[in-house]
């Protein structure tokens, strides 16, 4: 933890801008500029523009590649098509998380790895240490940054910077090579918010040029830039797991509600045993939603009660500007999953009263432009 | 920022002296560190708080403070408008965002509080 923070290219810009920096996953990040709850807002109804270059970016390439992937993660790679990406959990061979992460299918033997910014040596360490055949593996975390556009604006805004068929972008596909503001990206409708939006992987040069043309053409659409804080609150009203928080290499991702990126019928993967023996067994905690009839917040690490007795713990908890309501991530046991259920949350030596709440907590009105 | 009649403790409660009580709240440096308050937790009325011993708690998106009492003595108002409407603590940590008033057990103590400029000393400020 001695090791000096790493600045994203555009450390610059969000001094700038007075945002507050702090330490996250060894780089030195912005959290806020002109408020949480406001760049939240902002996001939910007109357009954000985050900074995220600190997530990793590794590429895999060559024949190999494929089939690396496909052993180091769990989720179906072989279903991905050119151009489309994968969200998927990484796990340990007792099926505990070691990251969550997105695969792009970039070309023909290209994927591309995007993992978080706290796990990346240890991700890459890990898929060198698996490595086998015919791939190269190269870290281009430091040349790429990261763009994330979001907001139901978000392709309004774009639009102004390319001449790329946005439209035509469907969630979770890709174009690459294409030109954003004069400048060659991949773009992505991905995000991490819960809303419509865009990422831009661009090289690092050229973030600060990319990151002023995007402020710039949402002006009239009342973007704003947004950090970290804005980030974890509108991830978490979102549904949206924090690897680190709410999910570790102790944590399987059946636990958390992430089956459905377990295909245990795709062929061997590691921690594949381990996840089926698990599904045949059944779980003995899960991962919930929960509401509090309080604005005090539960952080992550406090006790779950139920009818008095500690059942389980928070591993994310906020205020969610949008549901207006004090909520939260934790593990019951299943017998407490239950939506409807009452829980409470010991808060500094007080039980504050829950409810178990379906996921997510917010979904962003569908249809209509 | 930072009004030259109120007195400051080092954990960024002011104290206001209103005839024999004192009013307190926590400054525009506190509320500006924590950002966006959501929650405000004070204690009740008739209860007691001593010097610089913690009376409440305050809690932004991204942090928890305790509230420090810049004096000893029997809280005899709190502002529940407060406890429903936290985020004027961002808005108007001064005026609406008062938190409690203390009868004082011994004033003295207000002696051993900052004033505006040695407080913004600390958090190393200067008045514009």
């Amino acid at each position: 933890m001695d090791e000096p923070l790493k600045r994203t290219p555009l450390y610059a810009a969000h001094v700038a801008a007075g945002a507050r920096m702090i330490p996250f996953g060894g780089w030195e990040m912005p959290v806020q500029y002109s408020g949480i709850m406001e760049e939240h807002r902002a996001v939910r109804t007109r357009a954000g523009l985050f900074d995220v270059s600190h997530m990793g970016e590794v590429d895999l390439v060559g024949p190999g590649a494929g089939p690396l992937v496909q052993r180091l993660v769990t989720n179906d790679v072989g279903r991905v098509a050119l151009n489309q990406a994968q969200y998927t959990p990484m796990c340990t061979p007792e099926g505990g998380v070691i990251d969550d992460l997105l695969v792009y299918h970039v070309g023909r033997d290209h994927f591309m790895l995007v993992v978080n910014a706290a796990n990346t040596v240890e991700d890459l360490a890990w898929i060198r240490e698996h490595a086998a055949g015919d791939v190269r593996i190269t870290d281009r975390t430091a040349e790429i940054a990261l763009l994330a556009l979001q907001g139901p604006r978000a392709q309004e805004v774009l639009a102004r910077l390319t001449a790329a068929p946005l439209e035509a972008i469907r969630y979770y596909w890709f174009l690459d090579g294409v030109e954003v503001a004069g400048r060659r990206a991949l773009v992505s409708r991905t995000g991490y918010t819960g809303e419509d939006g865009f990422e831009l992987y661009v090289n690092a040069t050229h973030a600060a040029h990319v990151w002023n043309a995007v402020l710039e053409a949402g002006r009239d659409a009342g973007i704003l830039p947004a950090g970290l804080g804005a980030r974890d609150t509108l991830r978490l009203e979102a549904g949206i797991l924090l690897h680190g928080n709410d999910m570790d290499k102790t944590i399987t991702p059946l636990e958390v509600g992430l089956g459905w990126t377990v295909k245990l019928g795709k062929g061997e993967f590691i921690g594949a045993a381990a996840l089926a023996r698990q599904k045949s067994l059944g779980l003995s905690r899960r991962l919930v939603g929960f509401t509090l009839r309080e604005r005090v917040i539960a952080r992550h690490g406090f006790p779950i009660q139920e009818n008095g007795r500690v059942v389980g713990s928070v591993t994310s908890g906020s205020f969610g500007p949008t549901v207006e309501n004090s909520i939260g991530l934790g593990f019951v046991p299943p017998t407490d999953a239950e939506p409807g259920r009452r829980i409470a949350i010991e808060i500094r030596g007080r039980a504050v009263e829950g409810t178990v709440t379906k996921l997510p907590f917010y979904k962003r009105p569908t249809g209509g432009a | 920022m930072y009004p030259k009649e109120l007195r400051y403790s080092k954990e960024h409660e002011w104290a206001k002296v209103e005839g024999t009580r004192v009013r307190v709240g926590i400054t525009k440096f506190a509320a500006d560190r924590l950002s966006d308050v959501v929650y405000v937790e004070l204690p009740k009325v008739g209860s007691e708080v001593a010097f610089m011993q913690t009376f409440g708690v305050v809690e932004s998106v991204k942090a928890v403070s305790d509230l420090y009492s810049p004096v000893s003595g029997k809280v005899v108002e709190i502002n529940q408008a407060l406890v429903e409407k936290p985020e004027v603590i961002n808005t108007d940590p001064y005026g609406e965002a008062w938190m409690i008033v203390v009868e004082p057990r011994d004033p003295g103590e207000l002696k051993r509080l900052l004033d505006a400029d040695a407080y913004m000393a600390l958090i190393g400020e200067r008045q514009s």
